[in-house]
């Protein structure tokens, strides 16, 4: 059986080689791009019908930002969504026959928590500058210093190997049982997989929030409490 | 076989299976504090099972981080010849 830990090449550009995983993002890039441009490009106040589901999955979005940060949507909504959008496409992109979701390879994932990891220190200098960012770290008492600079890598991590597990996982198991018995008996499971895909990227989506949002209360000026 | 490959196959095997044990009942546990807080106060479950969810996710990377280590000891284990 093919280890579910690395991936082969599809084609080579020049000297770089191109993953299947890479082809089917860039499939899902164009297919969010396209849809994005078509749906914005004739905006109305009174809606049309599909404008007023992308506004209503705009509206769901801010309000579980609002919840979360307690802060105002508009600086995150654009990473957030997108993040969440990605994640929600690819993990079901394995609905079509024939097509692994990217983020159950290895890369993806990985690629998505780096940058995860990099906008926590975007927003976190955004927000109280370097000296309050680099002050985050030495909070409550400077001798967790350490610690919480081993949590900023270990928590992408995570982030990293807990989408890439389970998407992994269901892809395995899907194929597994697919070996075994492959008319009907995989489509509870691929149902299964579906929740576990949706749940995922609202996970990834919602944690990631949680860590920006950690990281600009942390380097925020300090109120004089009495 | 060699031995190396039946001590990987045992705890592969044995990671998954053990650990899963400890992510399950925690998970439990979670489900029953939170349903418990829902029926309190019905009015709050969408904050109580957001942050319901966002725990489970958390709970369940120790097993995720088993299946993989389980993964690595079956596929990419540097011990095998």
């Amino acid at each position: 059986m093919d280890s579910p830990l690395q991936s082969l090449p599809l084609f080579m550009v020049g000297p770089v080689p191109i993953m299947p995983a890479v082809v089917v993002t860039w499939a899902i890039m164009a297919v969010l791009v396209l849809g994005a441009a078509l749906l914005t490009r004739r905006l109305t106040v009174v809606p049309s019908k599909a404008q007023a589901a992308a506004e209503l999955l705009v509206d769901t979005m801010d309000r579980q930002i609002r919840d979360v940060t307690g802060a105002a949507p508009a600086p995150y909504r654009a990473f957030i969504g997108t993040l969440f959008v990605f994640i929600l496409t690819a993990n079901w992109s394995s609905l079509i026959p024939g097509v692994t979701p990217p983020t159950g390879a290895m890369e993806t994932p990985a690629a998505l928590a780096a940058l995860v990891f990099l906008s926590i220190i975007y927003f976190g200098v955004r927000g109280g500058g370097v000296r309050g960012f680099l002050r985050g770290f030495a909070l409550p008492n400077p001798a967790m210093i350490p610690l919480n600079m081993l949590e900023s890598v270990t928590r992408s991590f995570s982030m990293f190997v807990r989408l890439f597990g389970n998407v992994m996982s269901g892809v395995f198991v899907i194929a597994i049982v697919g070996s075994l018995a492959a008319l009907l008996v995989p489509i509870p499971l691929m149902a299964l997989d579906l929740l576990t895909g949706a749940v995922q990227a609202y996970i990834f989506a919602v944690l990631s929030m949680v860590f920006i949002t950690s990281a600009v209360e942390k380097g925020e000026p300090q109120l004089k409490e009495a | 076989m060699d031995y190396v490959n039946i001590v990987s196959i045992f705890c592969a095997a044995f990671a998954v299976s053990f650990g899963a044990i400890g992510p399950a009942l925690a998970e439990g546990r979670a489900v029953a504090a939170a349903m418990d807080a829902i029926a309190r106060q019905p009015e709050s479950a969408n904050t109580i099972s957001r942050t319901l969810f966002v725990g489970l996710a958390m709970i369940e990377t120790t097993a995720i981080y088993c299946l993989v280590i389980a993964l690595l000891l079956l596929f990419a284990n540097p011990m095998m010849p």
